[in-house]
């Protein structure tokens, strides 16, 4: 496998334009011979199709959800980076790349990061003029709030929903090209299999979730926006059909898997109720800037009402450790530290996997009916959920999978090591390093596919030149065929057990030996348990119903089989790197403080994963990471 | 809790569907009413049963997949709230809870509690946009938006196309639905070049879609998990009746 990151030349801030220049142009009245698929529709996969459906090129679109407004983007609540320095507070592009790079704990790529950043404040415009009604001041210009991870305040908002109204924005584009013609849009359709035809992605496999009917569609290019693999926890903030399918199949195929360990766990979600729970809930980080968190100082306390512990008697732990940042410490770190509290018996509410979120101080401050209008609907979300009022009693929080770092390797033009295999958004690795700081995966979703893919497709499509297969050719056949043998294989499956319950038992695994903390011996533990899991999913899996009709059974079995195999390969690649950084914390690798210790010397490179056939090991590749324009150091938030 | 569910099987749109009894014992209060049919479905396929389908992704009450109409009411009785975010709290114990998918003309039954909401993606294709080609926008803070019209604005733009409007109007109507996006859009200094052209055909859409006529009796806002205001109702008549002089008269 080579990793050629194909990084342009020149200074950090000429790359992007250099390679613009360089790059090849398909002609305008060329581009409707070429034909492209996108599978998925959410921030990145529906700003992609409705710029290459706007600049001429032949889509086709995928979703499994029922339209492409309901993509999983649609539920980030906090808000957008953009480097605009409208609030005069010292921001830049190099400031935004920095904190990125920084809030990454110095895992990727810096060419990749500064792009980002200088195509952020692109984001804001483009969206402004779709009609995005971003939060606004008095005067009639945009408002901004501060996020954790940085001290300046950069984020764009629309109330709680602001991935919602992006991505409700991005879908009125892909509409008005769906209207057009330009782009064919498939709803509640789902990629099983791609395929390659000498060596270059050229078409994919799906299943129609209604009728059941296993289809192939051929391309020029196909560009995967497929989103994350949180769900491989089981319970995570994300929707209940997020799944790893498409990346995982598309590795199957030889495209390499980077950095799989990478999965970040955010601080304030709503903590687990009972065995029955089927996902956890976020609440905005954003949340962070008006809320304390705090735990008992005794143990003894923990069952008390909060109202009964006073001041003296409380713990505001992150201000504590970290009182230049406080309460609003990057992501990884504020979620260690509640783990830290509970494992030493100060958690508070069910099983004591709880920390509070307190809003009183600021409620004095500001009044209850300023923090009604800034975070009204959360306080109204945790409500139903929970059942309590959080502006008289204090929120009770808890680490959860949030966001998955690691995805389908991607060079300098999101190209993975499949040619004409592209990967935008969550589901490649490029940009957040180790960690992601908030606000910045609606940022990079929307560069990939507004301010990215158009220019790099371009440039693989003008080499290639026109000429899609046919889709009804043998090597299409031989794909299909197989997709039908593993959709035939679970429908007969005649056991006893759902392929709920085998999710869920990874989930237990992965949540306790690839969690918050990992260590090599649970590691290790955890890939015998996961190859025995599947060993006995092979055996005992229950399948009901037809493969010709809606079957959410059947949706279920095949995607908890990928992500069998996946979880596997999150341990391994998380037993390999032998160091802490990000969201990836080894307990053999600490500080005397219990912060994450990075070893740069080893472990400075993107670990990518080769398949080499089912049963067989995978190989762990290496791109090494080059910082010519920041310094590695020691990630403080102190 | 001990519950007794009611609740629509229908194996396609053109099979005749019916009510099934189950009876679901151990149900905890702190369960979502999804998290209470998975475990029915858990049930069903230990006993070889076919699990009952429905539609659900996000579980916080955003995406708009969840649909049913729980005893009568689009997304069950709590107000301001979908099906996804209902808890069992909310129910008594020993309570005969009915489950019935939404009910509308234009949104045929896909499978047992499924429906196709298809055609409100066809009112946002027909005039739902901008027209604003990717890297042609102005700087973000060229057009100054008072802080009012951005917050209606956004009242209009919470609406998650969950379709509850719909099946809580007798008429079927989806003029709340339209009213909002249309709105959103109307409302903003970005969608007033083509605002008269963007009622005009959305309202064709819909018409066409078969949804009936709105008569404004206030089901659909009632039914509203994100409460979306009737005042959007009246101003899209509004903004329909200008355009269609201004079409007269040019």
């Amino acid at each position: 496998m080579i990793l050629d990151a194909k990084i342009p030349a020149g200074t950090l801030s000429e790359k992007w334009d250099n390679h613009r220049f360089s790059m090849k142009l398909v002609n305008p009245a060329n581009k409707r011979k070429y034909r492209i698929i996108v599978v998925g529709s959410g921030l990145a996969g529906g700003s992609a199709a409705a710029t290459l459906g706007e600049l001429g090129y032949n889509v086709n679109c995928f979703c499994y959800q029922d339209s492409p407004r309901r993509a999983h983007s649609i539920a980030a609540q906090g808000g957008i980076n953009g480097a605009k320095n409208y609030q005069n507070d010292g921001d830049s592009i190099h400031r935004l790349f920095y904190d990125t790079v920084k809030g990454g704990d110095f895992r990727s790529r810096e060419a990749n990061v500064y792009r980002l950043a200088q195509v952020s404040g692109n984001i804001i415009d483009q969206c402004v003029a779709q009609g995005v009604p971003f939060a606004r001041e008095y005067g009639g210009l945009l408002a901004n709030r501060s996020f954790g991870g940085a001290q300046v305040s950069r984020t764009f908002y629309a109330r709680g929903q602001t991935g919602q109204q992006l991505l409700l924005g991005a879908y009125s584009s892909l509409s008005r090209q769906i209207a057009s013609g330009q782009v064919k849009m498939h709803n509640r359709h789902e990629m099983l299999d791609l395929v390659v035809v000498n060596g270059h992605a050229k078409g994919i496999i799906t299943r129609n979730l209604i009728t059941g009917a296993i289809e192939s569609w051929s391309a020029d290019a196909v560009i995967l926006a497929t989103g994350g693999y949180g769900n491989a926890y089981f319970l995570s903030t994300n929707a209940t059909g997020c799944n790893v399918t498409a990346a995982f199949r598309a590795y199957k195929r030889g495209a390499g898997f980077a950095n799989p360990c990478y999965t970040q766990i955010h601080p304030t979600c709503i903590p687990v109720a009972g065995d029955h729970q089927s996902k956890l809930t976020l609440m905005s980080e954003s949340l962070r800037n008006d809320g304390r968190v705090w735990v008992p100082k005794d143990p003894a306390d923990c069952n008390k009402s909060p109202d009964r512990i006073p001041e003296e008697a409380r713990d505001y732990y992150l201000e504590r450790k970290y009182p230049s940042f406080g309460n609003l410490a990057p992501r990884d770190i504020s979620s260690r530290s509640a783990k830290e509290a509970c494992d030493n018996g100060l958690g508070v509410g069910p099983g004591g996997r709880g920390v509070y979120l307190d809003f009183s101080d600021a409620i004095d401050r500001f009044g209850e009916s300023m923090i009604r209008e800034r975070y009204g609907n959360l306080f109204q979300m945790y409500e139903r959920i929970t059942g309590e009022n959080a502006y008289s009693r204090p929120m009770r929080i808890y680490p959860a999978i949030h966001y998955t770092m690691g995805g389908l390797w991607v060079d300098y033009n999101l190209m993975s090591t499949l040619p004409g295999c592209f990967v935008l958004g969550e589901a490649n690795f490029s940009d957040h390093g180790a960690n992601r700081l908030g606000a910045s995966a609606l940022m990079q979703g929307l560069s990939d596919g507004y301010f990215v893919i158009p220019y790099t497709v371009a440039n693989y499509l003008a080499e290639e030149g026109a000429g899609a297969p046919d889709p009804d050719g043998p090597i299409f056949k031989e794909a299909i065929d197989q997709v039908r043998e593993r959709v035939a294989g679970y429908l007969s499956s005649g056991g006893k057990r759902s392929s709920r319950s085998y999710h869920k038992e990874l989930g237990h695994i992965m949540w306790e030996f690839a969690g918050m903390a990992r260590n090599a011996s649970g590691l290790q533990k955890a890939i015998g348990l996961i190859q025995d899991l599947k060993e006995d999913f092979s055996q005992n899996l229950a399948v009901p119903g037809k493969g010709e009709h809606l079957n959410a059974e059947l949706e279920r079995a095949s995607r908890t089989e990928d992500f069998l195999d996946f979880g596997e390969l999150l341990c391994r690649d998380a037993l390999e790197r032998d160091e802490s950084c990000g969201g990836h914390f080894r307990e053999e690798h600490q500080t005397a403080e219990g912060e994450a210790l990075r070893d740069d010397e080893n472990f400075s490179h993107a670990a990518v994963w080769e398949h080499n056939g089912q049963g067989k090991e995978p190989t762990r590749h290496k791109e090494d990471l080059h910082f010519e324009n920041v310094k590695l150091a020691v990630r403080s938030y102190k | 809790m001990k519950l007794k569910l009611k609740i629509w099987r229908q194996a396609g749109p053109e099979n005749s569907g019916k009510f099934e009894m189950h009876d679901l014992d151990g149900v905890s209060e702190d369960c979502s009413f999804l998290e209470m049919l998975d475990l029915l479905n858990e049930e069903l396929l230990e006993n070889g049963k076919e699990p009952v389908s429905f539609d659900h992704d996000c579980r916080e009450g955003i995406c708009g997949t969840c649909s049913l109409t729980i005893n009568g009411l689009p997304h069950g009785p709590e107000d301001s709230t979908t099906t996804c975010q209902l808890h069992m709290r909310k129910f008594r114990d020993g309570e005969t809870i009915t489950i019935e998918p939404f009910r509308a003309k234009a949104f045929p039954v896909v499978r047992d509690l499924v429906v196709d909401r298809s055609p409100f993606d066809k009112i946002i294709q027909a005039g739902g946009y901008v027209s604003v080609r990717t890297g042609s926008a102005p700087d973000g803070n060229v057009i100054p938006i008072s802080k009012q019209d951005a917050d209606q604005a956004m009242d209009a733009a919470a609406c998650i196309g969950c379709g509850a409007c719909v099946a809580a109007c007798k008429n079927a109507s989806a003029m709340l639905f339209t009213s909002a996006k249309a709105g959103h859009l109307n409302l903003l200094p970005q969608g007033q070049a083509e605002k008269d052209q963007r009622v005009l055909n959305m309202v064709l859409a819909m018409d066409e879609a078969g949804f009936g006529n709105c008569r404004n009796y206030g089901e659909c806002s009632a039914a509203c998990p994100k409460d979306i205001s009737l005042d959007f109702i009246a101003k899209l008549n509004r903004d329909y009746s200008v355009a269609s002089v201004k079409k007269i008269l040019s």
